[in-house]
């Protein structure tokens, strides 16, 4: 295995090509269950009464996957514009969390950069690359390698689904999707570094189980992030203070 | 024609909180308080998704054994914290997942 750019300067000297390739690599159980649960997307917007352009081009322009089952189901049941709208930005907007934690790893680039690099923060990919970068620093261009994999598997197995998923009945029916949680379980081991951290993951799970029967949509994720953070952060401070 | 229009404002709704914190935190001084609070966003971030992911299913509590997730997930927490290996994990958890539809009834 090559040795890897660790430093400011050695990113600047690093191989944009293998750290894109090593970033498509790493995104391998991603494809996986991107592709299963892109099918699965494919086949419930068609049955929602989506054209095939209409279900493909939400995965080409959304590329957000709870949204868009929610979506199929909101188009299905014929809603308003308005309604469908919101409640994307609402379901989606935990990703200003995610996309603020991984600004301190990526200063100093340019404005398209990062315009490119926030297009491809998803649930999975942030999960990885928040994980990644915690061991070492990369070249931004592994983040891409990794974004364009799993937006490939994700438009892919969109495709598939609205065209053919009528013709192989079952094939969503396995559950292929749990690579998914099987990965978020690997990372967020990955991510235990203290006692800290650890109890703060448990306190994030518990309010998120709490808040999600309190209140419906996605509010469970960012209120028990922030309050996580918030609680986990002050204390730390006040342990290092007092 | 409309829908399409629909979901170009989803996009931009969905765009929009992804690229502007990044764009803006990386290029300016983020004060030292919010940097010691933006490192427990990971952790907690995946905490917060996993956990209704196992422990529920149609947004009740099942913690039977007709839960497959969670049965499965006990497998890849071994793996995980055994080994950290991203794939691995994955593997053993997609098979435990696949074994128990296949073996263990009532889905």
């Amino acid at each position: 295995m090559m040795s890897l750019p660790t430093t400011e300067a050695t990113l600047k000297t690093a191989n944009p090509v293998g750290e894109l390739a090593a970033g498509v690599s790493q995104a391998t159980p991603i494809m996986l269950g991107y592709v299963v649960l892109a099918m699965a997307f494919g086949i419930l917007a068609r049955e929602a009464g989506l054209t095939i352009l209409e279900t493909v081009a939400m995965s080409v322009i959304v590329f957000a996957g709870a949204s868009q089952f929610i979506a199929a189901g909101m188009f299905a049941a014929a809603m308003s514009p308005a309604t469908i709208i919101l409640t994307t930005f609402l379901v989606n907007l935990r990703h200003i969390l995610m996309s603020a934690s991984l600004a301190p790893y990526l200063r100093g680039l340019k404005l398209h950069s990062y315009a490119l690099l926030g297009w491809g923060i998803t649930d999975e990919t942030f999960a990885v690359h928040s994980t990644v970068y915690r061991e070492r620093r990369r070249h931004h261009w592994f983040i891409y390698g990794t974004n364009f994999a799993a937006y490939a598997a994700w438009v892919s197995g969109t495709v598939i689904g609205a065209l053919f998923g009528s013709i192989v009945p079952g094939i969503d029916q396995l559950p292929l999707g749990f690579a998914l949680p099987a990965m978020f379980i690997c990372l967020l081991v990955m991510q235990l570094s203290d006692r800290l951290v650890l109890y703060a993951g448990v306190l994030a799970a518990g309010l998120s189980l709490l808040f999600g029967q309190l209140w419906e949509g996605n509010w469970n994720i960012i209120l028990a992030t922030v309050l996580t953070a918030t609680i986990a952060s002050g204390w730390e401070k006040w342990k290092i203070s007092g | 024609m409309e829908n399409l229009w629909i979901i170009v404002a989803m996009g931009a709704v969905t765009y929009l909180p992804r690229a502007i914190p990044l764009a803006v935190l990386a290029q300016i001084k983020i004060p030292e308080g919010f940097i010691r609070w933006l490192r427990f966003v990971p952790v907690a971030v995946l905490a917060a998704l996993l956990a209704p992911e196992l422990l529920l299913r149609d947004g009740a509590f099942d913690l039977s054994l007709s839960n497959h997730y969670l049965l499965a997930a006990v497998p890849c927490f071994l793996v995980a914290v055994k080994t950290k290996n991203l794939l691995l994990t994955v593997g053993v958890g997609l098979a435990a997942a696949i074994l128990l539809q296949s073996y263990l009834p009532g889905v």
